[in-house]
């Protein structure tokens, strides 16, 4: 006979969880107890947001199931941010929490909320545990759940009383789910259909999202766009699953895409989605979205095809089988007219900024970044525009080296992200690129970082303002700057500030990095920021490089809202 | 246009609470929901009515099917199915004229009387849903005191060949 709580760390050790982040209270600590003695490594995150942060960061960076532990009410509503990140952008998390004694639900209790109610619409799916004779088959379950098909985050919620009383259960021989069978091997004849497609058209485009990466299928992807010589554009999620350096590269399409990416979509004949979306960021006004095109979608969710856009060709599928079949389908061909095209928009219209301006600009700090780090670290982001500007600036060539929070756009979630990757991938060198708005939210955890001798870089583009904000409202609102002001100064009637005597901005960053145990480095100058980003890269310590930057940048190009791609604004020149 | 779905669930605690909130959290609305166990205690069977067009509940279709406790998700709407619903009405009653009109009303469409008080009647019809539609529209001219349905139950009927 084994407790509810030996079922549940044996069920994690079983279903291969090598590392456990999270925080305890009251309603886990039979499950603390029980983790004491266990051989997996446990990592002590300072709030819940940032320990289900860590565990989704470390599933992007690892492609294994991120797995974090909190306690019932406030840990699980504290936690909440983070599984609906994970959720968004189909991320496979299982996320632990404890609940209330099984008598006391429903009444209002210590720490009591309603987890499952709470988070039924931001999880893949989720479980009240009632027996403990189903915890076996239920931790099973929800890492089958969270990896396959669309992954995404699954939440176990464990009354106390069950993870005390005892058990004879066994872990299922095999999981079989009535409800859930998600299809792998796409239809033949559809397959067929669109290899014909690729080989007829002129202006064919592969529009690619996270799906390939989550489904491992960038050799595939690579192999198929060279053969039939296919430009390939990514959006946000999809970052590195082609080489941002082969000529075929486009780079991001969208809102803050290459204008290159949005010229291709508005004047291809053929548009293959392969694990993308067709999300609001992406198509601009739907109605004018790749209107020369006849439109294909990849994707193993059926609910994905014809959500946005009308589909011509649907294949519902896994990524990796249909593009293994689809390469050994299409002909071998190039086509010199579209490839031509394309490399004379690459030319016209590179990403750009002006490299003669004497103070320090957030893209060529980032720029530094991709140099120095000869493109092969692992970058995190925070959101905003620093995050458009990652994705421009820094050529990704392998998947699962770009970790950002795509769909939903969490500010905060760079930081534990990039401790929870780099606890998954000791080896690499990791950079979380954040705005001091953002770095805020979650500065906490990089104490984990130093204790647990997790070197990140996290490099703060201070301009002193939420920029993304302050984009808009300098676009589209007047050049009301409301609540989006981070300095003391210039700040609206109804937010006045005193100055501070001392500090020009508050917090000062390398102090507060300093308190947490991280070595902290100002740069002021655009001479400096070389030399400092080198040093932080040198240093087996976390290191945070605040980079005092221009404040009124703005990202280009944009797609302003409700606008087609086909509007793009290239420049306020 | 209207769209009746039947889907069968895991008979378990929470699947009823999903179902609807994917639904509303989408921004559509249910019209009419019953669920209840089948044969197989472990499963239920639901019906659902919903106003729509076909695209918009093509997409609820397949937002349905991706729930793991939902096991088959079926669109009568364009199919051969037979479909019930109760109607409990209370009708205002206050003489014997009026008494008398309800009563042949009732037997025209072999609704059942289950209540006679002083100053109403209550009637009873299970029928398909168009019946019952006409039935209450013949009860427009009567004064409606209360009126409970108990929304569509559906089968599908196999197509004759």
């Amino acid at each position: 006979m084994k407790t509810g709580a030996e079922c549940v760390i044996e069920g994690l050790e079983r279903a291969g969880v090598k590392t456990l982040f999270g925080l305890p209270g009251g309603s886990v600590l039979d499950l603390f107890g029980r983790l004491y003695h266990s051989p997996m490594e446990f990592i002590l995150a300072r709030h819940e947001q940032g320990a289900a942060h860590m565990a989704d960061g470390y599933a992007r960076a690892t492609g294994r199931v991120g797995c974090c532990v909190v306690t019932s009410g406030p840990g699980a509503t504290n936690a909440v941010t983070g599984l609906a990140t994970a959720n968004m952008d189909g991320i496979p998390v299982v996320c632990i929490s404890g609940q209330v004694p099984s008598s006391m639900i429903g009444n209002d209790a210590f720490q009591e909320a309603d987890t499952t109610g709470i988070t039924r619409a931001i999880t893949k799916h989720n479980y009240l545990v009632r027996s403990p004779d189903d915890l076996p088959r239920v931790i099973a379950e929800a890492f089958y759940l969270a990896a396959t098909g669309k992954p995404g985050p699954v939440l176990i919620d464990i009354p106390k009383d069950v993870q005390q009383a005892k058990t004879e259960g066994r872990p299922p021989r095999k999981i079989a789910i009535r409800g859930y069978s998600p299809k792998m091997e796409g239809n033949q004849k559809q397959i067929k259909r669109l290899a014909e497609a690729i080989d007829k058209a002129d202006r064919p485009l592969f529009y690619v999202g996270g799906g390939v990466i989550s489904g491992e299928a960038a050799d595939e992807l690579t192999k198929l766009a060279k053969k039939a010589h296919v430009p390939v554009t990514t959006t946000l999620m999809g970052l590195g699953s082609f080489p941002e350096t082969d000529p075929l590269a486009l780079r991001m399409l969208g809102m803050h895409g290459s204008v290159t990416a949005n010229n291709a979509v508005s004047e291809c004949d053929l548009l293959v989605a392969v694990g993308a979306r067709f999300d609001d960021r992406v198509t601009g006004r739907i109605s004018e979205f790749a209107p020369k095109a006849t439109i294909a979608h990849i994707d193993i969710d059926p609910s994905a095809i014809d959500k946005s856009i009308l589909t011509d060709i649907p294949v519902v599928g896994h990524v990796k089988t249909v593009l293994k079949k689809l390469a050994e389908e299409v002909k071998a061909q190039r086509r010199t007219k579209w490839l031509k095209q394309i490399r004379e928009w690459q030319k016209q219209y590179p990403f750009a900024y002006d490299q003669k301006e004497p103070q320090i600009l957030p893209q060529y700090v980032i720029e530094q970044i991709y140099e120095l780090t000869k493109g092969k670290a692992i970058v995190t982001t925070e959101v905003g525009q620093h995050q458009m500007w990652s994705a421009h600036f820094f050529k990704y060539t392998r998947p699962r080296t770009f970790i950002s929070s795509g769909g939903l756009g969490t500010m905060g979630y760079g930081l534990p992200a990039a401790i929870g990757a780099q606890a998954g991938m000791r080896d690499a060198l990791v950079v979380d690129i954040g705005g001091d708005g953002s770095v805020q939210m979650n500065f906490q955890e990089l104490v984990v970082a130093v204790e647990h001798g997790l070197p990140v870089n996290v490099v703060i583009l201070n301009n002193g303002n939420l920029g993304m904000v302050r984009q808009w409202q300098e676009m589209f609102y007047n050049e009301e700057y409301s609540g989006s002001i981070l300095t003391q100064q210039n700040r609206p009637r109804n937010e006045q500030v005193t100055p501070h005597k001392k500090h020009r901005y508050l917090p000062d960053f390398v102090k507060l990095a300093e308190a947490h145990g991280a070595v902290g480095i100002r740069v002021t100058a655009k001479k400096d920021v070389i030399p400092a980003l080198r040093k932080a890269f040198r240093t087996k310590r976390p290191v945070v490089v605040e980079c005092v930057v221009k404040q009124d940048e703005n990202v280009y190009p944009m797609v302003p809202p409700g606008a087609s791609l086909m509007q793009m604004i290239h420049s306020m020149a | 246009m209207r769209h009746v779905i039947t889907m069968t669930v895991e008979n378990q605690r929470g699947v009823l609470a999903r179902i609807v909130s994917l639904i509303s959290g989408r921004g559509f609305n249910i019209e009419s929901l019953n669920v209840a166990p089948t044969n197989d205690a472990s499963v239920s069977k639901m019906t659902m009515t919903m106003p729509g067009d076909d695209r918009v509940l093509e997409q609820i279709t397949k937002q349905l099917n991706k729930l793991v406790d939902v096991i088959k998700v079926t669109d009568l709407t364009q199919k051969r199915y037979l479909n019930r619903e109760l109607v409990l009405v209370e009708v205002a009653a206050p003489d014997h004229r009026k008494r008398a009109e309800l009563a042949d009303t009732a037997s025209l469409f072999d609704a059942k009387v289950v209540s006679v008080q002083p100053e109403s009647l209550t009637i009873q019809l299970v029928d398909d849903k168009d019946r019952i539609r006409d039935f209450l529209a013949l009860l427009q001219p009567f004064k409606v005191l209360d009126l409970s349905r108990s929304g569509v139950v559906a089968v599908a009927q196999a197509t004759p060949r």
